[in-house]
């Protein structure tokens, strides 16, 4: 069995470990799961480096009526990413369930490998209509994290979540039909790039857009990422949203490349420069730091979008790099900043900044963690960040279009100025406040997480490489 | 008219309908229900699409498509009923407040 299959299965399998087994074994079925999903990734990154792209048939059934999964290097990147990631994240949350307080932590797990399952499938899949199950299946997955934390505002915000995801599948699958209807065909990687489907492209693009929360399509993003339980944030804002964008590269680089129009690529980098200002200015504003955090999420996100202009123009290798090397490094950048405020709100009661004045000798472990991750989403070297940004900068310069090169600086600088802010503020001194102790767990996997956002700048060639493989 | 396009335009115009109901319509049962109306919308344009050829043996994969599109709808709806059936028992009313300014 190819290990794209147990890429799949290891998670789904997981679902069912983490409902069935007592309550007393739960944290080790978890890590169990987590473990197993962890292994398939780092397989299948492997199979693909050996052996290049390929197509699997599961269960021996071809497509169009049978499932079929194919691998390339985004595809493998991508798990490889998420796993990693969902590791950390899932020690985090071991620790982070000990809480008698959070009476939803026998559900949290199920569910989370649930979101992990969806997501391993829809990076993995070789047709649009098991792409649109996936990513129904990862809406009520991420809507049910939302609401775990409990509480009114938490059910609305989950709700509109909800809402906002379904209505962006039906507008998917009504592309999805359309397409079939004109083309015969849901393949992905069929081959040539198909060049009709302009209706069916812009329906499944903006739904796409709808569920990545690009601007001005964020509406329901800050209040469900913020209101989330941390590890739940975590999961939301570094890995969640990242799927869609997959699903909206694979569509304008490769599938319909045909009939994407520089005009709509143009729009869609537009939207991009106005999310990185109009998420920052936000972020900047706010008095919670959950609520800028997930506005920095709104902001991050918009740097993706600089690949469609870009990657029309001489810049376009490294546009490509640039802007996938920034999804990956965004994902255990933000997770580790949701994690420390996760800590934070735990051991404070409050996740208001004011109250977070002189955090770093009380918590050093955290507010080192926070700090290495914001380093890395500012963009200096020798970070993730700042590798992405390079690339991103290099593709501009190469292209000749300057304006996206200052979108990127100046993002770069915004980000700098709402994340100073709150390092600031952990380094006032000030009496500490009277504080619960927290596990050291927490802060061990969040730094983790940091030391990987920083990391991969140092090791940027690895990934580098992979994404090449079947471009 | 040829009776896939007879279908596919009533589909569209479904989709339409329920789109414009989720924008507008406040309750989140309305919500709930315009959504389902954009699904059946789609849904005969998959159907119709089977049968884009007429006189030729329909082309099974479309029906395949909205068999398992179904399945997904009704799960999707039964959780945001659910949601909603709590988000009443709370506050009494079924609606999404304002957007956080």
């Amino acid at each position: 069995m190819s290990w794209a299959a147990w890429a799949v299965s290891a998670p789904l399998l997981g679902v069912v470990l983490t409902l069935v087994v007592p309550r007393r074994l739960l944290a080790l079925a978890a890590l169990v799961a987590a473990a197993a999903s962890s292994a398939a990734a780092v397989g299948l990154t492997s199979e693909v480096w050996g052996r290049g792209p390929f197509r699997l048939h599961l269960g021996g059934w071809g497509a169009p009526l049978g499932i079929d999964l194919y691998v390339d290097g985004l595809a493998a990147v991508m798990v490889l990413l998420t796993s990693t990631t969902g590791l950390l994240i899932s020690a985090y949350a071991v620790s982070y369930a000990r809480d008698e307080r959070w009476s939803a932590r026998a559900g949290f797990w199920p569910i989370w490998m649930l979101a992990w399952a969806s997501l391993h499938t829809l990076f993995l899949s070789a047709d649009l209509f098991n792409l649109y199950i996936a990513l129904e299946l990862l809406a009520i997955a991420a809507a049910a994290l939302v609401v775990f934390a409990g509480g009114l505002s938490a059910l609305v915000a989950g709700t509109r979540y909800l809402l906002a995801a379904f209505a962006g599948s039906m507008l998917f699958l009504l592309g999805v039909a359309l397409l079939y209807a004109e083309t015969g065909s849901l393949d992905l990687y069929g081959g040539e790039p198909v060049t009709t489907g302009g209706t069916a492209l812009v329906l499944m693009t903006v739904g796409m857009l709808l569920k990545t929360a690009l601007f001005p399509l964020h509406f329901w993003l800050p209040a469900a990422h913020s209101i989330a339980p941390g590890p739940a944030s975590a999961v939301l804002s570094g890995l969640v949203v990242k799927a869609s964008f997959y699903v909206v590269v694979r569509l304008w680089e490769q599938a319909l490349a045909g009939s994407a129009t520089v005009v709509g690529a143009w729009l869609l980098g537009l939207l991009g420069a106005i999310a990185v200002v109009w998420g920052a200015v936000q972020a900047l504003r706010q008095q919670r730091l959950k609520l800028l955090i997930a506005y920095s999420t709104v902001a991050q996100l918009g740097f993706l979008f600089l690949l469609f202009p870009l990657s029309r123009t001489s810049g376009a290798a490294d546009a490509w790099q640039g802007a996938l090397f920034h999804a990956l490094t965004h994902a255990p950048g933000k997770a580790a900043l949701f994690l420390a405020a996760a800590t934070v709100l735990r051991s404070v009661g409050s996740d208001r900044i004011e109250d977070l004045r002189g955090a770093v000798s009380w918590m050093p472990l955290t507010v080192l963690s926070f700090g290495a991750a914001s380093i890395s989403l500012v963009g200096l070297p020798p970070t993730g960040g700042f590798v992405a940004k390079w690339h991103l900068l290099a593709a501009a310069v190469d292209a000749g279009h300057w304006w996206w090169g200052v979108v990127v600086l100046a993002g770069g600088l915004l980000t700098a100025l709402y994340l100073g802010r709150v390092v600031r503020v952990f380094f006032v001194s000030a009496p500490a406040p009277s504080i619960a102790t927290v596990p050291r767990g927490l802060d061990i996997s969040t730094l983790l997480l940091a030391a990987l956002a920083v990391v991969l700048g140092l090791v940027a060639a690895g990934p580098l490489t992979l994404l090449r493989i079947g471009a | 008219m040829t009776t896939f396009e007879l279908f596919a335009l009533t589909g569209a115009v479904l989709f339409a309908l329920g789109f414009l109901r989720l924008l507008t319509g406040t309750h989140l049962l309305r919500k709930v229900l315009a959504l389902n109306v954009m699904g059946s919308g789609v849904f005969l344009i998959l159907v119709a699409t089977a049968y884009r050829d007429a006189g030729a043996q329909p082309d099974p994969v479309p029906h395949a498509m909205v068999l398992t599109g179904i399945v997904v709808t009704v799960s999707v709806t039964a959780f945001a009923l659910a949601l909603v059936r709590r988000i009443h028992a709370l506050s009494g009313r079924a609606e999404l407040d304002e957007p956080e300014r």
